[in-house]
Parts: C-alpha cells; sequence; structure tokens
C-alpha cells in the first residue's frame, strides 16, 4: 500500500460519520435516479416486455426507431422543434424580464416575480384549455368572432394547422421556471458599484451594460438557469395531453415524451421504450453540454 | 446614514424604478415598463379568467361575449362543488387527504435527507466528494420523467407499485434541491463551524445546532419547490387504486365533466392554485436568498 492509499483510507475513516449521514439520500437518489438510467441503457438492447423473460437483441431497438417506427421520426422532430423554440425563447423571455424586474423598486419587483413565476407554480393548463377552447361561446374564439377577426370557431387545440402554434405559445408563458428565479435573484445581487465603473469607463446605454457587466457576473445564475430550461424543454409531454389530448390530432405535437408513455404503458414494449428512454437523455445531456459552452463565453 | 444615501431612499419612494442607476434613459424605461405590462397581462389571464369564474352566475358563465370578471359574484361554484363532492364514489376529501399527506411527507422528506446529505458535501473534504457532486450536477440535465419506465420497474420490483412511496420517495431525492441546499450551506463561514467543532460539538451536534438554522432559507425553498410539484401531481402511471389518487387527477375529472361544470370546474382550480402560490408569497424573500447562491460555479 502506497502513502497516497494510505491517507485516503485515513481520510475516509476520519470522515466516517459524514458518509453515514449522506447515506439516507445517496440510497434513494441511486435507486431513482442513477440506477433508472442504467436500466433504460441495459434494457434498451433487450426485448423486455414485462412478462416474458428478455433475450438480448442488440441494436435491434434502435434500428427499429429508425426504419420502421414512423411515429417516432415525428415524434422526434416535434421534440426537437418544441425544445429549441421553448427553451432558447423561454430562457430570454425569463432573462429579459428579469432584467426588466430588476430596475423595480423592491415590492413591485416581488409583485411582478410571483406574477411571472404563478403559471409555474401552479398547474393552469386546464384554464389555458378553457380559454382556447373550440366552442364558439370559448372565451378567444367568441371575442374573435365578435370583433370579426375570424367568420367560424377555430379548433385551436385540435385543428392539425395551428395546434402546435398555440401549443407553444401557451409553453411559452408556462415555461418560466425556476430558472427565472435564479436569474432575478442574479440580477438583484449585482455589484452596482460596477455600473457606475462602466459608466466612467464609456458604457453608454443599458445594453452595452448588460452584455459588458452585468451577464458576465451573473454568469454562474445564467448556467443553472439554461440547465433547468433544457431539461424542461426536452420532457415536454404531459403538458401536451392535458391541452391537446392524446394523442393530439394527427399526431402533430407528439413528443418523444408522448411516445416512451405510449410505447411503455400502453404497448408494454418495455425493451423499445427503454432504448427511446436512453436516446432522450442522451439529448438532454448533450444539449446541456453544447449550452454551457456557449454561455462560458458570454461577454468574452 | 448619509445624506446621498438618504436622498436615494426619498427618491426610491417617488419613483417605480427604484435605483437611480446610470445609463438608463426615460424613453427606455418607458419600452421596459410596456413590455411588463403586456407580458405580465398575459400572464395573469389565466388567473384573472379562473378567479372571475369561479365566481360568475350560471347565466354569465355562458354570456356571450364572455366577460373576465362577474357581475354579480356569486358562491354558487363552490356550493356546487360542495354537493358534488360529497355525492362522488369516493369522497373528495380522500383525495384531498392523499395531496395533503403526499405533500407533507415528500417535502418534509426531502428537506431533512436532502441538508442531512448536503451538509457534509459542502464542509466535508472526504474522497468521493468531487465525484458525488459531479453526479448530482449530471442528474439535473435530464428530466426525471425520461426515466419514469424504468423507474416503473424498480417500483415494481420492491412492491411500492400503487402505494403511497411511490410519490413520496422519488421526491425525497430530488437532486434540484440537493443541489441548491449544497450551494447554501458552502456559504457558511468555516470558522463557525471550527468553533463548535473545537467546543466538543459532533457532527449531528453541528447539524441540528447550527447548520441547520442557518440554512432557514435553504429549507423553505426546497419547501416551495417540492410542494409545487407534489401539489400538481395529476394521474400517474404508479398509481391505481381510486383511493389514493391525488386531488389534482379528481379536479381534471371534474373539469372533464363538460361544459356544465365549466363552473365548478373553475372553482375547483382556484382551490388548486391558492395553495402552492400562498406558500410561495410567504416564503418569496427566502427563495430568492437562496436563489442567488444557486450559481453554477467554474
Amino acid at each position: 500500500m502506497n502513502a497516497r492509499q494510505e491517507y485516503t483510507i485515513k481520510l475516509m475513516k476520519r470522515y466516517r460519520m459524514s458518509y453515514v449521514m449522506m447515506l439516507p439520500y445517496l440510497l434513494l437518489f441511486l435507486l431513482f435516479v442513477v440506477v433508472p438510467v442504467f436500466v433504460a441503457i441495459f434494457f434498451g438492447f433487450t426485448d423486455f416486455d414485462m412478462i416474458n423473460t428478455p433475450s438480448f437483441i442488440g441494436f435491434s431497438n434502435y434500428k427499429k426507431m429508425i426504419l420502421q417506427d414512423n411515429l417516432f421520426l415525428t415524434a422526434f422532430k416535434n421534440t426537437l422543434l418544441l425544445a429549441t423554440i421553448t427553451g432558447p425563447v423561454g430562457y430570454l423571455l425569463s432573462l429579459f424580464l428579469a432584467w426588466f424586474v430588476s430596475d423595480l423598486s423592491p415590492k413591485l419587483r416581488a409583485l411582478l416575480t410571483a406574477l411571472f413565476y404563478a403559471p409555474t407554480l401552479c398547474n393552469v393548463y386546464l384554464v389555458w384549455q378553457l380559454i382556447f377552447s373550440g366552442d364558439s361561446s370559448g372565451f378567444l374564439n367568441s371575442w374573435l368572432l365578435k370583433l370579426g377577426v375570424i367568420n367560424t370557431a377555430k379548433q385551436w387545440l385540435t385543428d392539425s394547422d395551428i395546434l402546435l402554434g398555440v401549443l407553444i405559445f401557451i409553453l411559452l408563458f408556462t415555461s418560466m421556471g425556476t430558472g427565472f428565479l435564479t436569474l432575478v435573484a442574479g440580477f438583484q445581487n449585482t455589484d452596482t458599484s460596477l455600473f457606475e465603473a462602466g459608466a466612467v469607463d464609456g458604457i453608454r446605454n443599458r445594453w452595452q451594460e448588460l452584455w459588458y457587466i452585468t451577464l458576465p457576473s451573473i454568469r454562474p445564475q445564467l448556467m443553472i438557469a439554461a440547465v433547468q430550461s433544457i431539461t424542461s424543454a426536452f420532457g415536454i409531454g404531459t403538458a401536451i395531453d392535458l391541452l391537446c389530448g392524446n394523442p393530439s390530432t394527427d399526431y402533430k405535437a407528439w413528443t418523444i415524451m408522448n411516445h416512451i408513455n405510449d410505447v411503455g404503458n400502453v404497448r408494454f414494449e418495455v425493451g423499445y421504450a427503454c432504448a427511446l428512454s436512453t436516446l432522450l437523455f442522451i439529448f438532454m445531456v448533450a444539449a446541456n453540454r453544447v449550452i454551457q459552452k456557449l454561455i462560458s463565453k458570454v461577454g468574452n | 446614514m448619509t445624506s446621498k444615501a438618504l436622498e436615494n431612499g426619498r427618491r426610491s419612494k417617488r419613483h417605480i424604478f427604484h435605483k437611480a442607476k446610470v445609463n438608463r434613459s426615460h424613453a427606455g424605461n418607458a419600452v421596459v415598463f410596456t413590455c411588463i405590462l403586456i407580458l405580465g397581462a398575459f400572464m395573469a389571464l389565466p388567473f384573472v379568467y379562473a378567479l372571475g369564474s369561479a365566481f360568475k352566475p350560471l347565466n354569465e358563465l355562458f354570456l356571450y361575449p364572455p366577460r373576465l370578471l362577474p357581475q354579480n359574484p356569486t358562491l354558487d361554484n363552490f356550493i356546487g362543488l360542495w354537493t358534488l363532492m360529497k355525492s362522488s364514489w369516493v369522497p373528495m376529501s380522500r383525495y384531498i387527504f392523499n395531496t395533503l399527506l403526499i405533500t407533507a411527507a415528500g417535502s418534509a422528506g426531502q428537506i431533512i435527507l436532502a441538508s442531512m446529505c448536503a451538509f457534509p458535501l459542502a464542509k466535508h473534504p472526504f474522497p468521493g466528494n468531487k465525484f458525488i457532486f459531479r453526479v448530482i450536477f449530471l442528474s439535473l440535465m435530464f428530466h426525471a420523467s425520461a426515466t419514469a419506465i424504468p423507474t416503473y420497474i424498480i417500483m415494481a420490483k420492491l412492491h411500492m407499485l400503487d402505494t403511497y412511496w411511490a410519490l413520496i420517495l422519488p421526491a425525497c431525492a430530488s437532486s434540484f434541491g440537493l443541489y441548491l441546499m449544497k450551494q447554501f450551506i458552502e456559504q457558511i463561514n468555516n470558522a463557525v463551524l471550527e468553533a463548535a467543532e473545537i467546543d466538543g460539538a459532533n457532527i449531528w451536534q453541528t447539524y441540528i445546532r447550527i447548520v441547520m438554522p442557518m440554512v432557514k432559507p435553504a429549507w423553505l425553498t426546497l419547501m416551495v419547490f417540492s410542494v409545487q410539484s407534489l401539489w400538481n401531481i395529476g394521474s400517474s402511471t404508479y398509481i391505481y387504486s381510486e383511493e389514493l389518487k391525488t386531488f389534482s387527477y379528481a379536479v381534471s375529472q371534474v373539469v372533464a365533466g363538460g361544459v356544465a361544470r365549466t363552473g365548478t370546474g373553475m372553482a375547483i382550480s382556484v382551490i388548486m392554485m391558492v395553495v402552492p402560490i400562498t406558500v410561495y408569497l410567504i416564503t418569496q424573500s427566502s427563495v430568492m436568498q437562496t436563489m442567488a447562491s444557486s450559481g453554477v460555479k467554474e
């Protein structure tokens, strides 16, 4: 045993109580977060169906996705579309709103932060569903009919031509997320003396100030907020069920999350569902990595 | 207080923009304020609509064109909800009990377990510390629902399906809560912890007497986030017995009852919204304090 190993063991003995203290959480974390990932990877290579003993089938599930499953390709396209729109746009929206409210007086700031965060706090999809109801007596329809903007009631959430657009609109208003709170807190805590120093150094307007001073100083908050928004953008699924029904008309808003639930919980092709989960997992982590690289360049 | 600070204080009372910041033009402020108003109105729309409809009498609910606010507010919808609650197959009080139990147990479990894990992780340089934190950070990058199917398999093996545990235990394992807690505990001055150690406190005493009181904002924040996610759990694939289902599920059933249930549906939606919003409003300054420390340190 060399000196380094001896030292490590000594440290481990010294901190044995720390390990004991962490154990309950780490056990649950392993069970519900880490193990599922490995289970997904493992069963992704099998034809498991919850009843028969699974047998190893190599990359067949992954081949099936691309070659045979048209619905998967639709889901893949929609997920990318929804994620690339609601992720970045939602993120920028929350960044700008956080920036805007940071200029306000503390009371008004707290109030507006609560208002902007409220749609994340509670499930408002049922209300949106009524506002966008396809009935001619629905809130939006009846006003648009009255004002003469449309002639017949629009099926906002079931018409295959428009439902995706309406969905994106609603999701943007409900996707501020916890990242928004992080950003508000970040803006609130920037060092105000930096702004005065910046003004002396020739910063002329609020945009220059944002780019050269504020954003670089809240980079840590930008990072975690981005992680949050990308992760939730790729996980969109339940919201679609609630708004557009399951499945949405012509599968226009069918996402990988919907597809996983359908394949796994309805058709019990668990092996295939696990392969899909693995793929989605890889996408989420990869997208996060790319965005983090981009953010580390902000203001440089 | 210096005269300049006093002057700033006075100015803040007269203006909505409190800090007399440099680099702010009046035109710019006007544009910013307009943007906030428009976006704020959209965000408020579902809430005003739900609140308005919940207090509308039947004839106003189907008024053409509909109005946002009731003209003759009434409690009819809430009374109707009460009648419906009594007549439903599984009593509505059971759904409410389930949601309250899951929310309370899940939140308490998450706060206690996450802070117990976060304290050593933030302050003790034991071997494996960095690795564990890296794994936890990585797990922030994917949505738990992506692994719902393998989680189902695990729960089936542990005979946890169709029990409260299926909803409570995964909530306790939330990695975002742990992450926030760890970042917050990191800010505690090491001298305070060392002083406690010198006075003879063991790790458990330090945790209970020193760390927990100091990180109150963080556990209030964890409470907000777990209440937010647990209170809104609707139908879950892990639960199939009717008497174990949640309030949010019952709400969606009432609303799915069709147009005739619009008023009742809105009344019950308002009740659903009140709880997480109240919890957030009460704790919002703690939440802001916690989120300020949540950044990713490079």
